[in-house]
């Protein structure tokens, strides 16, 4: 009962924020709508028992992801009532696809559910571990079967650090305030950089 | 009891939002890198769904990493955004044809 209860809480505040993710005026409304649609697709995700997931979506889409945009959209300055120009234009052709879309969709729920189609046999080595927790489980999984996929995941990730890193580098001239000499950074040495004093007291010394 | 034809629902409606969301918000980048993490969101859903009904760890697995290109995309498209916007002083889509295309 209780948890009916909370799928239904949960699917309709996250499709309530969904909503109001594409139709916010400020982009500022839409990143936080969208933390709200995060937190409630990891509350329904915990229904399932899917832990693990949860706690990672919170982490990275609500803790990284999110913030990102956040920081993004607060630092840019764009005349966001310009951008939103095209947006009574588009309803009538964008709500015609979506309802296309959602119906396909519809359909496809039907004819499973009218026993049409089978589903994949789930696979008996990477059932859950009834005695083990969410994550140990998974990590069990993960480790042992998915060990490279796993490895290229960070090296994606990398890759994706290093872009935007380069990316949004900017190099100043020499001269310039800001600018960064690498070579003469790495060269530089305590006995260049430091002085050793002996101040006598009452006197202070001079810099 | 909840079914898996409730999730399989939800995250339905979840990704159409996010295909309108892109349609609706066609200028505002910023907007439609958000409408593509919702219809991130509904995959990662109907994966999660599908791996816990069926009692199979992989569709976990694969929904984390779903969510390690997601991060990975947000962080690239955002960064493009700023050196755009650096170099330009808009983002509006329709404005973007340095390469000709």
């Amino acid at each position: 009962m209780i948890q009916t209860v909370a799928f239904y809480l949960f699917s309709v505040l996250v499709i309530a924020s969904a909503v109001m993710v594409i139709m916010a005026r400020n982009p500022v409304h839409s990143v936080l709508w969208l933390i709200l649609a995060f937190f409630n697709a990891a509350g329904l995700m915990v229904l399932v028992g899917a832990e693990f997931i949860a706690m990672l979506l919170v982490i990275v889409y609500v803790g990284a992801v999110a913030v990102l945009f956040l920081f993004v959209v607060m630092m840019l300055d764009i005349d966001f009532a310009e951008l939103r120009a095209g947006f009574v234009k588009n309803f009538p052709l964008g709500i015609a696809i979506a309802l296309v879309l959602l119906a396909e969709l519809v359909l496809g729920i039907g004819a499973y559910r009218a026993g049409m189609i089978e589903l994949g046999v789930a696979s008996v080595a990477t059932a859950p571990v009834l005695s083990a927790s969410n994550t140990a489980s998974l990590g069990a999984v993960l480790y042992r079967d998915y060990l490279f996929l796993f490895e290229a995941a960070g090296l994606i990730l990398l890759v994706a650090m290093i872009g935007a890193i380069v990316l949004t580098h900017r190099r100043r001239p020499e001269g310039a305030r800001g600018h960064q000499d690498i070579g003469k950074q790495v060269r530089r040495d305590p006995e260049k950089a430091t002085v050793m004093r002996q101040p006598e007291i009452g006197k202070g010394i001079d810099l | 009891m909840i079914g898996i034809e409730h999730y399989i629902v939800v995250s339905a409606i979840l990704f159409v939002l996010g295909v309108l969301g892109i349609f609706l918000n066609r200028k505002n980048i910023i907007v439609i890198l958000m409408a593509i993490e919702l219809i991130l969101l509904a995959v990662n859903i109907n994966l999660v769904a599908f791996s816990a009904f069926l009692g199979d760890l992989v569709g976990q697995v694969f929904a984390m990493f779903v969510l390690t290109v997601a991060a990975g995309e947000a962080a690239i498209g955002l960064a493009i955004l700023v050196i755009y916007f650096r170099g330009r002083g808009t983002i509006a889509v329709d404005d973007v044809d340095r390469l000709r295309g």
